[in-house]
């Protein structure tokens, strides 16, 4: 019985709130002395019911809405979502606003991946590199607030096209903070990579297998560290990526194999820095159209009108940072959407915690949570509280429930 | 009457080092954080940050868990501290001969250096928090591996005092110089020069260990277990902790400089006795801070905490054999000078 009860593995509680993880999301730990034997966690403490909210509106009140969704992605959401209505709509975006699309959201990819590295240093417990990575980013947002206004909700993709646009003046300051990239390649490769202790902690910790990576419909870089090619830029080009000239960034690009473990998601991170600047590149210099012809339609009342004319459905696809995000929405000649639904990156990867967590230590948790970069803002969308009650769907009530949802929506 | 006046001599004494210790290591932490922010490009908080901390901390309850033990986890703040400052009893501070010198050598001052770690212990399995506990097992394995590296550095140069000829070499006293003038470098020929320089890299290395700073703050690893030991401590006693880290900062960066770093200004510049003491006092301060850059801030800016298991292979592994390699030259070096035969 005692003999028992001391080989018990123990459980750890890490969460809601924990220094390791930057939002709020509950894991359990069955540990057996430093390592993990099993692995659970709740998702759904920060869920703000934007869906609702965008249930009640229309859709050019929504587009402000999806700037909000997430503090990082700033374009991501909102062009996911107009892209969507756009289909529906059947609204032609102007070849200019996709060029300038697309620059944002490569600039924003550039800053989402320097926040990253710094939060994965700082877990990693190296706050060096985690001070030098956000000093470096800084530059990424000032880009970003000279083009749009904005640091953080750049409030610049609308239905049908973009708010502002990129003149020719501003051209040069982007230019300049390019080639301050470009130059910080090899710093940040030979800070991030070849680091003596970050090898020790990152290589071979947090395995997720290409099999296992398919299997668990992991995206973005995750499923690329991985060894899957996965990426929408690529595969179904939106924007202005179909006339561009790049190639998917693979573990490979740089070591000879692909492990799948944390150090390989470093790589693919740290190396679609300089892959976003040759596309910002290649975008400056390609930029059709004249100059202000950047809306489908300017009038706002015109706008309206279309999308309350428009019935239909569609599926806004486009690759966040963090992966493929993808919004669905129906409407039904009305004002608002009948309905909308987000599936942001964080969604599809971070069942892999499940996979990548287990048999690992316990000083890695920080490193392997983080490594998916997750961003529970993004995914919560569902969070069921009922009084005196700790029910749990089955499997079968969830099935239901969507059948009947899906029913409803005809 | 001689007895009493000892007696009171060693009472302020004890204060007065006390009192130092606590000033000075709070200092020591404050100019760490300095050093680190200029290293990591930020300006960092002022120097006198740590004392606001630690006002601040006192001012506030000290919360105790329900499923704690209350009287462990009460006292191992305090026995934390007073080890502490123990321990820098036993530490020539500049030329000044420590206060309990006649009573005591290096071996006790090691024993006295795993007390504060032991009270940490102590107190983390006492709190019943599950992140204290994880911390407290690292504790002691993290314990464990720098011990070795730590007697092999303190053994050997003891050891080739004695063989030197010098009476009481396991007195920090001798060691430091204080007492006779001769240090270690006056003694070694070149082979142990060499090995001296390689036990003073295995020294640089301890030091982190033992003050549990990154790399090897596993014990304490803020994002994977909150601040792991000290997780359920609140205001006065995790105040205590907080200066028992500074004067464990002093105690250590005070060995180093005796051990290695034994010079005194008043060896070289002539000066009365009064100025001696102070200049002395002023460099000795002045070299602990030259070691703190090196081996506290230096290290913990270059480098990601490691992992549990990492700890155990390089202090066990890595800085043993070089220990043991410079044990090997040192000892080379005695019989090369003859002083082994004699």
């Amino acid at each position: 019985m005692s003999d028992n009860k001391k080989n018990a593995p123990y459980k750890i509680p890490i969460g809601p709130i924990h220094p390791a993880l930057k939002e709020p999301i509950l894991f359990t730990f069955k540990m057996n002395g430093e390592v993990i034997e099993e692995v659970d966690f709740s998702p759904g403490k920060v869920h703000r019911g934007i869906e609702w909210m965008g249930m009640r509106r229309n859709p050019v009140q929504i587009v402000h809405l999806t700037d909000r969704i997430c503090g990082i992605c700033g374009v991501t959401h909102t062009f996911a979502f107009s892209r969507a209505v756009e289909q529906v709509a059947g609204i032609r975006v102007p070849e200019r606003a996709q060029y300038i699309r697309t620059i944002m959201a490569e600039l924003e990819r550039i800053q989402s991946h320097l926040l990253w590295a710094g939060v994965a240093a700082h877990e990693l417990g190296f706050d060096t590199l985690f001070n030098l990575a956000w000093r470096v980013r800084e530059e990424s947002l000032d880009v970003i607030e000279y083009i749009t206004g904005n640091r953080i909700n750049y409030g610049i993709i609308q239905i049908g096209g973009v708010r502002r646009d990129i003149v020719k003046e501003q051209i040069p300051r982007i230019e300049e903070a390019l080639s301050y990239y470009e130059g910080l390649v090899d710093k940040m490769l030979k800070l991030f990579l070849h680091d003596k202790t970050i090898n020790m902690r990152c290589r071979g910790s947090g395995i997720l297998t290409k099999k296992a990576a398919l299997e668990l419909c992991t995206v973005g870089p995750t499923a690329r560290a991985s060894g899957l090619k996965f990426d929408v830029r690529i595969d179904s080009p939106y924007g202005a990526y179909g006339d561009i000239d790049f190639d998917m960034v693979l573990p490979e690009c740089y070591l000879s194999e692909t492990n799948g473990d944390v150090y390989d998601r470093i790589v693919v991170r740290i190396l679609e820095i300089p892959q976003s600047v040759s596309i910002i590149r290649q975008c400056l210099k390609n930029m059709p159209g004249e100059e202000g012809d950047i809306l489908w339609e300017p009038k706002m009342p015109k706008l309206l009108s279309a999308c309350k004319k428009a019935g239909g459905e569609a599926v806004g696809r486009v690759e966040a940072p963090r992966g493929e995000c993808i919004h669905y929405v129906r409407m039904k000649k009305a004002d608002a959407p009948y309905m909308w639904k987000v599936k942001a990156s964080t969604y599809s990867n971070q069942l892999a915690w499940l996979e990548i967590l287990k048999g690992e230590q316990i000083a890695d948790i920080p490193i392997i949570v983080a490594s998916i970069d997750p961003c529970m803002s993004c995914t919560d969308r569902v969070s069921v509280i009922r009084k005196n009650s700790s029910e749990i769907f089955t499997k079968e009530q969830l099935h239901r429930m969507s059948v009947e949802k899906t029913r409803g929506l005809n | 009457m001689t007895i009493i006046s000892a007696g009171a001599g060693v009472i302020a004494g004890t204060v007065a080092v006390a009192v130092f210790g606590m000033v000075l290591g709070l200092l020591l932490l404050g100019i760490d954080r300095k050093f680190a922010a200029h290293m990591q490009a930020r300006v960092g908080p002022p120097i006198r940050q740590p004392f606001i901390d630690v006002l601040k901390l006192l001012a506030k309850d000290s919360v105790v868990p329900e499923n704690a033990i209350k009287s462990v986890f009460n006292a191992a703040p305090v026995i934390a501290l007073a080890s502490a400052i123990t321990v820098l009893l036993y530490i020539p501070i500049g030329s000044i001969a420590p206060v309990f010198g006649n009573y005591g050598d290096i071996i006790l001052v090691m024993y006295l250096l795993t007390v504060p770690a032991l009270a940490m212990v102590a107190g983390g399995f006492a709190s019943g928090s599950p992140y204290a506990s994880v911390g407290a097992q690292r504790e002691m394995v993290t314990m464990i591996a720098y011990e070795f590296p730590l007697a092999v550095v303190i053994i050997a140069v003891a050891w080739r005092l004695s063989v030197a000829g010098i009476s009481d070499p396991f007195s920090l006293a001798t060691i430091s110089g204080v007492a006779t003038g001769v240090t270690i470098w006056s003694v070694a020929g070149p082979l142990g020069i060499i090995g001296c320089i390689l036990l003073l890299i295995v020294l640089a290395w301890v030091t982190p260990a033992e003050l549990s700073r990154v790399p090897c703050d596993t014990p304490e690893a803020e994002t994977e277990l909150c601040g792991g030991l000290v997780v359920e401590y609140s205001g006065r006693n995790l105040a205590m902790f907080y200066i028992a880290g500074g004067v464990k900062t002093v105690a250590m960066l005070a060995l180093s400089v005796a051990v290695f770093l034994p010079w005194n200004l008043s060896w070289f510049v002539a000066m009365s006795p009064e100025a001696g003491l102070i200049a002395d006092l002023a460099f000795f301060v002045l070299k602990m801070v030259a070691v703190l850059f090196v081996s506290v801030s230096l290290i913990r800016v270059s480098m990601a905490r490691f992992r549990i298991n990492h700890v155990v292979t390089i202090y066990w592994g890595y800085l043993a054999l070089i220990g043991v390699l410079a044990l090997i030259l040192i000892g080379a070096d005695a019989i090369l000078t003859g002083g082994i035969f004699v």
